[in-house]
């Protein structure tokens, strides 16, 4: 076989190659402290979080914590409502409606969760916060840490640090709150009573507060958030973006009083680099949209302020779509959107329709293992059955139980049973019909239970009875 | 595990720590152009450029972690091989220690209960020990006599006050302890058909069936007198010594109707309790006893 002649026609290149490491040592951010309205909104929607998350183990509803999830007895208290873990499709459910708002707000407003909710920055703007006020803002941070260390600074990064501490393990103990009652929580906490499970937990989460919040931050949305991927599939021309205003800001530069701007075909970015350190990501948004942003809105309120500082119009880094910078209108109403929001609004009104609907009460029937049926006479024939009765509201109820399906079917056992508050019995029931009523050897029959208090709290069961093989 | 094997899974798995660890350092580094941008390789296809976006330092750092994690757990604990580990932990005594706990959880609990007679767990206020003896009666008797207890065919109702054995407290435990094996021999060649048949009438008006063949009862009599009253008594009303139940009430294991009985009269019946002091602890077996016991005493 002849080989066929090939050539390596691989251009060569004269230009000289280096080797270079394709992992890089992290940069250091430090974050320039500014103000503004968007800085404003921001702290009002992060005091709302830490209010929520703070505020609501606290919450007390008929006497019980208003919102603890007991996993040791596997009920989930949410106000008057007690979900058990049967009902977690409602959970499922929840998330599914959570996703799609989100899904909403990023077509409609971008990243709007990133810089204004996501607990990420909430918590990470408040040690930025500590930080400043310990250690000084960003260039006497930057020069601080180049020098040698001295016995002032070093006081003043033991302040940081137990400020960091306290404000780790009080989110821990609100977290933990959640679980273990808190109002039992924080005393046992502040009297050194924890349990093995509270201490590690807490330890846990106070951890992964201080590890996020102080040491990784922005490194969590780049590196490790899902979100920060996804989202771009949903941005279209007419979403909400934080950007620059190119056509306006260039040429940038630095430039005198005495010389002409326009002379000197300057545009309006005087290149004061303020819109680059205030940013908590560390990235220049004058290099376009990028996946590092989290739309918190600092550069706009940096830009801002030095706009109307130097006597030009403010809004050269603003909010705006993409349409709009390219001199078109912005469509917000737009089909995606429309069919999002109609998404998301049958979904909540199907499941507020599903939580109001909701009858306290779970039923689950097993056939008795081993054996179909029970012939206790020649004429009537047994079948047995394990009721297992869940009440689920939070009162003691008595419930009647009946079976229908064969004419004249009888329940043996007593049709009464007591379950008390929250609790699960487990009911053997025995069955029993006369073999001329049977018309099949296989029977659907309904099992029902009523509260006799309230017999709107009920739940029917479907099983089957079997008969011998003679019963055609 | 032979000496093959154990080297053949070492081997694997050293080679595979090894090898990641290799890899990862191999692709550590790349190459770029010395005239490229900073935030370009240099490299350039068709209009593209291939961006320099380095991944941080700590991400490369978490492989050679998790590489170093892999080496110390293999020291630890059992995973090359043959070799135990320094900490000697095997999944047997770490299920030794697990039951060892449970039982210095559970122990005192049971103590409590073994003191007590089933009479006296009936009289207990709170009923504790009766609702212990349910669960462990579900795991272990259901199957058989039923989640309520009420037997089935073959298998004796428990919630009645009719006994094979007796229904004292003791008796029950006994039973469930050692088991019972019954017996009922097959009198079929001994009778002949028309015997069995004839016994069937008779069997059958013990226990107040009218409507019989009179000549039959009276051809029968003699026989059962003969045959049957050594272990059923003369009576028909049984012994319990020897688990030979009543024939004058209207229980009846097997089946009530004609054909079963003769069945039973032609072929004998072997009935089968399991032992269970080899599968329940002394302290259970009281506390089941005590249920079983309390299902046909609810009065007291």
């Amino acid at each position: 076989m002849k080989k066929i002649p090939v050539s390596d026609i691989t251009p060569k290149s004269d230009r000289e190659v280096e080797t270079y490491d394709l992992y890089a040592k992290r940069i250091h951010i430090y974050v320039k402290f500014y103000q503004g309205i968007f800085k404003n909104f921001r702290i009002v929607s992060g005091a709302i979080m830490l209010l929520l998350f703070y505020g609501s183990p606290w919450l007390q509803w008929n006497n019980h914590q208003a919102i603890l999830f007991d996993l040791p007895n596997r009920q989930f208290h949410v106000f008057n409502a007690t979900f058990w873990p049967q009902d977690f499709m409602l959970l499922s459910g929840l998330m599914i409606i959570l996703a799609f708002v989100l899904f909403v707000v990023t077509v409609f407003a971008g990243r709007l969760w990133c810089g204004y909710a996501c607990p990420q920055f909430v918590w990470t703007w408040l040690f930025i916060w500590a930080e400043r006020i310990t250690e000084g803002d960003r260039s006497q941070r930057m020069a601080q840490d180049k020098q040698a260390i001295t016995a002032s600074l070093l006081l003043r990064k033991i302040v940081k640090h137990s400020i960091w501490f306290i404000l780790a393990i009080s989110t821990a103990l609100a977290f933990v709150g959640y679980f273990t009652p808190i109002r039992e929580l924080a005393p046992s906490f502040i009297n050194f009573q924890l349990g093995p499970w509270e201490f590690w937990w807490i330890g846990f989460i106070a951890l992964a507060t201080y590890g996020n919040a102080g040491w990784l931050r922005e490194q969590v949305c780049i590196y490790m958030c899902p979100y920060a991927r996804f989202q771009s599939v949903m941005f279209d021309s007419d979403t909400l973006i934080i950007s620059y205003d190119e056509k306006r800001g260039e040429n940038r530069g630095k430039r005198s009083r005495k010389t002409s701007v326009k002379a000197e075909g300057l545009g309006d970015c005087i290149d004061c680099n303020h819109c680059v350190n205030v940013c908590p990501t560390g990235i220049d948004i004058r290099d376009g949209l990028q996946v590092e942003c989290v739309a918190c809105g600092a550069c706009v309120d940096a830009c801002d302020d030095i706009m109307s500082r130097i006597g030009y119009e403010k809004g050269l880094i603003k909010y705006t779509t993409e349409n709009q910078l390219n001199g078109g209108e912005t469509k917000i109403i737009r089909p995606k959107l429309i069919a999002y929001l109609l998404i998301v609004t049958a979904m909540l009104g199907y499941f507020g329709y599903i939580i109001f609907a909701r009858v306290p009460i779970e039923v689950d029937v097993h056939r008795d293992r081993g054996q179909l049926f029970i012939e206790v006479s020649d004429e009537i024939i047994e079948n047995s059955y394990m009721l297992k009765i869940a009440n689920k509201s939070n009162f003691d109820l008595q419930y009647s139980l009946s079976v229908t399906g064969i004419e004249g079917m009888k329940l043996i056992t007593k049709a009464s049973v007591f379950v008390g508050a929250g609790k699960l019995v487990d009911y053997p029931i025995q069955v029993q019909a006369h073999v001329d009523d049977i018309q099949r050897r296989n029977t659907h029959i309904l099992i029902k239970v009523v509260a006799q208090s309230a017999p709107e709290i009920h739940s029917e069961i479907e099983s089957r009875f079997i008969a011998p093989a003679y019963i055609q | 595990m032979s000496p093959f094997w154990s080297a053949w899974i070492s081997i694997i798995t050293l080679a595979v720590i090894f090898g990641c660890s290799a890899l990862l350092l191999m692709t550590r580094k790349s190459e770029k152009f010395k005239d490229a941008t900073e935030a370009t390789t240099g490299h350039v296809f068709d209009g593209i450029e291939e961006l320099d976006n380095p991944l941080p330092m700590w991400w490369f750092q978490l492989f050679v972690g998790t590489v170093i994690f892999g080496l110390i757990y293999l020291v630890l604990y059992p995973g090359l091989g043959n070799y135990k580990g320094v900490l000697g932990w095997t999944s047997v005594n770490q299920w030794e220690e697990e039951i060892q706990h449970a039982d210095n959880v559970y122990a005192p609990l049971f103590a409590r209960y073994a003191a007590l007679s089933a009479e006296d767990l009936l009289k207990d206020e709170n009923r504790a020990g009766l609702l212990m003896g349910q669960r462990l009666y579900s795991n272990s008797c259901s199957v058989c006599h039923g989640t309520a207890a009420t037997g089935a065919y073959g298998f004796p109702n428990l919630t009645d006050t009719d006994w094979l054995y007796g229904g004292s407290a003791e008796t029950i435990k006994e039973t469930i302890a050692n088991g019972r094996t019954g017996s009922m021999p097959a009198w079929g060649s001994v009778l002949g058909e028309s015997g069995v048949r004839d016994m069937t009438s008779y069997v059958l008006s013990l226990s107040g069936t009218t409507d019989l063949d009179a000549e039959a009862i009276a051809r029968a009599k003699p026989k059962f007198q003969a045959l049957c009253i050594a272990c059923h008594g003369s009576d028909g009303t049984g012994t319990q010594a020897l688990g030979a139940p009543n024939l004058t009430d209207k229980v009846w294991l097997y089946g009530s109707t004609y054909e079963k009985i003769a069945h039973t009269i032609r072929t004998g019946r072997a009935g089968s309790m399991p032992a269970h002091k080899d599968l329940l602890s002394e302290n259970k077996i009281n506390l089941i006893a005590g249920y079983v016991y309390s299902l046909s005493n609810k009065d007291k």
